[in-house]
């Protein structure tokens, strides 16, 4: 009787940890949702219990944030340099990534490390001479800066992640494709790459989602509101002097969030396991 | 096979094939675009930094006038820079402790397989994988002065009156919390992740061995398993100290450095010297100070991969 007492208080008190961290982390995610969806009669008044409506459910903020803010314009930008910065990422880090596995022996290993550590470089060091540059280039106020200098953190992480791959990749495929006739650049545009073509889709969606996630870079180098990224569109432009349309914000940081929230989840051993280096296995 | 060979044999191979086919040629080829990028992009910038915070650079007066370390010198006496450095220390030691315990403590949750368990994790990792800077917008409302929802439950359970409700982000002590668990919340699911890959690559015998030698759960935990991912712990601590440790996104949009400075941190008030106000030499300086703790983590990151390779 005693065990079986104990037993229970036991699986209560585990999955009242496991609600407790559940709630910790999705509340805030909750939170957006629904604020998003209160009308503002509702969503300004402190005697309303704010956890549910007390009046009708509304999609109003959804409505004035595609059709009267810089919305969807905010989206095109992302996508446009999310999709340039993964076409310059994949370029270099491509046959960075397979030269360093491959071809280039023991400074090869060193080199990739080098290039790893860029990542660790944090734009908080480089944002000053980097808007210099950005000026200088004539890109100052234009998204196309970010499509400059995105590449400077993608580019490293995908070398290292694809580096990582390409090690565990076996050497015999392409020696076969060697002794069939295929040249050394042969054999990897037409073996080495379909082969890997997971470990590519890997880089794209982590290329597209560091682009998201960015922040200060745009900070930076983006005052006008046409040309802003969504996630600094969404955190900073919402707000009308002192006003904050909080309906909005959060309706806008949820739709963005959606998108990197299910890459992240399809894809997260594989991004553990790059960061790490393949230590873990 | 032989129609596939023929032409390559009917064809005279140019000079430019014969190179393309040796291997350290192409592995050098190979890897150029991306080291001349980060050379460039990476690399030149930096230099650049350093030279901008021994210089009198500013964007109204872009001259390149050498002064030496004077910059420095005029940093390190300015009672703001010395509290933006404290506070530096304190957001990232804070927040990193928080977060490894509660990364710990969600990896023993999530060792145990239970109904809904994917689910579980697919949730506990949003604040990782989520922009942070649309999560800190949200938190931001969630400490808003007025409608905070932490204020309403609180009052609601009656744990304090309305009028002792306290103002989040307006109140020195309570903003650098709210800072530390905001960050602390945002790198929890990684520390978890990381956790869990680690203890998962422990292997089962090892855990059976000492079983069978007689240790009991907190000996297997503490002197078993977590020695052994140790390595990998120590990656992901890295990890979280440089982006901690440089960060500006969460300050800049919960607190903008307030109230009267309190939750300034380095890379803030390099933001706002060096680009808010013009004074581009002052900013590099006082992002350089960076440098130090860069330094440190780099070296226990070679460390780390050295003795990953043995």
């Amino acid at each position: 009787m005693l065990r079986v007492i104990t037993n229970s208080l036991r699986e209560v008190s585990f999955y009242g940890a496991v609600a407790l961290f559940v709630v910790l982390t999705a509340f805030p995610f909750y939170w957006m949702l629904i604020t998003s969806l209160k009308s503002n009669p509702d969503l300004y008044n402190v005697t309303n219990i704010p956890f549910w409506f007390n009046e009708a459910p509304t999609l109003e903020h959804y409505r004035y944030l595609f059709e009267q803010t810089l919305f969807t314009r905010w989206l095109l930008n992302s996508l446009i340099v999310g999709l340039c910065v993964v076409a310059i990422t994949l370029a270099a880090a491509l046959p960075a990534g397979y030269s360093l596995a491959r071809m280039t022996g023991r400074s090869g290993e060193a080199l990739g490390i080098g290039i790893f550590l860029t990542y660790l470089v944090p734009p908080t060091l480089l944002f000053l001479p980097l808007s210099r540059i950005v000026a200088t280039l004539g890109l100052q106020n234009s998204m196309w800066s970010l499509v400059v200098v995105y590449p400077t953190f993608t580019i490293p992480f995908c070398t290292w992640l694809l580096m990582g791959f390409f090690k565990a990749m076996p050497v015999e495929i392409e020696e076969a494709a060697i002794v069939d006739g295929c040249s050394l650049f042969g054999a990897f545009v037409r073996m080495v790459i379909p082969l890997s073509l997971p470990a590519i889709l890997t880089a794209i969606i982590f290329t597209f989602t560091l682009t998201l996630q960015e922040f200060v870079y745009a900070l930076t180098f983006i005052s006008s509101s046409a040309q802003k990224p969504i996630t600094l569109g969404v955190a900073t432009d919402l707000v009308r002097g002192d006003i904050f349309f909080w309906g909005e914000i959060m309706a806008g940081a949820l739709i963005a969030s959606i998108p990197v929230a299910i890459a992240y989840n399809l894809f997260l051993d594989r991004f553990i396991s790059g960061i790490t280096g393949g230590a873990v296995k | 096979m032989v129609d596939i060979a023929e032409p390559v044999a009917t064809r005279q191979p140019s000079r430019f094939r014969f190179i393309l086919d040796r291997r350290e040629v192409l592995g050098g080829l190979f890897v150029a675009p991306a080291i001349l990028y980060v050379l460039l992009l990476v690399g030149a910038p930096f230099l650049l930094a350093v030279y901008y915070s021994i210089s009198a650079y500013t964007i109204y007066d872009p001259s390149w006038r050498f002064v030496g370390l004077s910059n420095f010198r005029q940093i390190i006496q300015n009672p703001v820079f010395l509290g933006t450095l404290g506070n530096t220390f304190l957001f990232t030691f804070a927040s990193q402790l928080l977060g490894l315990i509660l990364g710990k403590f969600g990896a023993l949750l999530l060792l145990r397989p239970f109904p809904g368990r994917k689910i579980v994790r697919a949730v506990i990792i949003l604040p990782w994988a989520v922009p942070i800077a649309l999560a800190s917008v949200a938190w931001e409302w969630m400490f808003d002065s007025l409608y905070s929802v932490i204020n309403w439950t609180m009052i609601a359970l009656g744990i304090i009156d309305r009028s002792e409700a306290p103002n989040w982000l307006g109140n020195p002590h309570l903003a650098m919390l709210c800072v530390i668990v905001v960050n602390a919340w945002r790198f929890f699911p990684f520390a978890i992740v990381v956790f869990l890959a680690g203890i998962t690559s422990v292997p089962q015998d090892v855990i059976d061995a000492a079983t069978v030698d007689g240790a009991g759960f907190w000996r297997r935990n503490y002197q078993i398993i977590l020695p052994m991912i140790m390595p990998i712990v120590a990656v992901g601590l890295i990890f979280g100290i440089v982006f901690t440790f440089t960060d500006l996104s969460i300050v800049y949009l919960l607190t903008n450095g307030g109230p009267i400075n309190a939750t300034s941190v380095l890379g803030f008030q390099g933001f706002q010297v060096g680009i808010v106000s013009g004074d581009v030499s002052h900013g590099a300086a006082i992002s350089l100070f960076m440098l130090p703790v860069l330094f440190f983590v780099v070296i226990g990151m070679l460390r780390f991969i050295r003795r990953r390779e043995i």
